[in-house]
């Protein structure tokens, strides 16, 4: 994903700006539910067009890249540090087990070191049985710009 | 000894396109995202049509990161299927129908699937072909590469373990 800040004043403006300037997100229903110090949860509610197997209805894995992708790109812009804008450079999915039909995906990013240009993320995604992760990645976003960073 | 008369191409094609239709018709996520597979012989060129709901930030325009992910895995999965289907679809030459194009085999499963993102995704239409480099009795490794007006410059590249499924379940 890639993303770049305008004037904000919180988080939870961060977070509706953030979304609204995404439209593959919103095509994809996505909603932040959290946000903040470099950590973002962001929701895709099961939709029948999303479906990559269409004999078990099973959300296709592009569309959890997506998610991860998004939550990812959103805990790196909330991170401290500041960053004006990001861009996801690498991204590394695992699929642990099909996500459950039906069922709403939540994906939570942590955006736990940045440098001056990249910032390392992992994000995991689970459906509504939470303690039995759907896919995890682990990724690495350019860092355009720290505001109060020398250039 | 006669040979028997070659299969008319007419025939060869319609089996051909008729399983790939059934293939790339039976995903949801495919139809959703508007991606279309062009056929030359066994070789699938996977077609992005540019659209206003497959940006990431509007203000570069660029393609979301989701959106190109999961243009290539789409790409990897239907190519690795398609080669799985190609020797039981060409054994139906001479009439018998090896396979159904509305009974097809269980897509393989991702296992994991990495993304190199090279370049910006531009707002315009993006290709992708998929190489299988290993298909063995339960695993497959497929590399893809997905690129836009210059076939030099990809603007992505990824690469992932797939399962074979109904191979061992």
């Amino acid at each position: 994903m890639v993303a770049k800040r305008g004037a904000m004043t919180d988080n939870l403006q961060t977070a509706r700006s953030f979304m609204s300037a995404l439209p593959h997100a919103i095509a994809l229903g996505m909603q932040i539910v959290d946000l903040g110090n470099g950590r973002a949860s962001v929701i895709m509610p099961w939709d029948a067009r999303f479906v990559g197997d269409p004999v078990t209805g099973v959300i296709h894995g592009g569309a959890v890249s997506a998610l991860m992708d998004t939550a990812s790109g959103a805990a790196v812009m909330c991170h401290p540090a500041g960053p004006l804008g990001t861009a996801t450079l690498g991204l590394r999915i695992d699929y642990m087990r099909p996500a459950t039909p039906g069922h709403t995906l939540r994906a939570t990013a942590e955006c736990y070191h940045v440098t001056r240009s990249v910032a390392f993320v992992r994000v995991i995604t689970t459906d509504e049985d939470v303690l039995n992760p759907v896919a995890t990645a682990t990724g690495a976003f350019t860092i355009e710009g720290v505001v109060g960073a020398m250039p | 000894m006669k040979r028997p008369a070659p299969e008319p191409v007419a025939v060869i094609k319609e089996r051909r396109e008729a399983v790939l239709k059934a293939l790339v018709g039976g995903v949801p996520y495919i139809g959703f995202l508007g991606i279309q597979f062009d056929r030359r012989g066994d070789e699938l060129t996977a077609i992005l049509p540019f659209r206003g709901d497959l940006i990431g930030n509007p203000m570069l325009p660029a393609l979301h990161g989701g959106a190109t992910a999961a243009f290539l895995e789409v790409t990897a999965i239907i190519v690795l299927s398609w080669s799985l289907l190609w020797d039981d679809m060409e054994k139906a030459a001479g009439g018998a129908a090896v396979i159904d194009p509305a009974n097809l085999p269980r897509l393989p499963k991702t296992i994991d699937f990495t993304i190199d993102y090279l370049r910006t995704g531009l707002p315009r239409d993006a290709y992708a072909r998929a190489r299988v480099n290993r298909s063995g009795r339960r695993y497959a490794s497929v590399q893809v590469e997905a690129w836009q007006d210059n076939h030099a410059r990809p603007f992505a590249q990824g690469a992932g373990h797939f399962l074979l499924a109904g191979r061992d379940e």
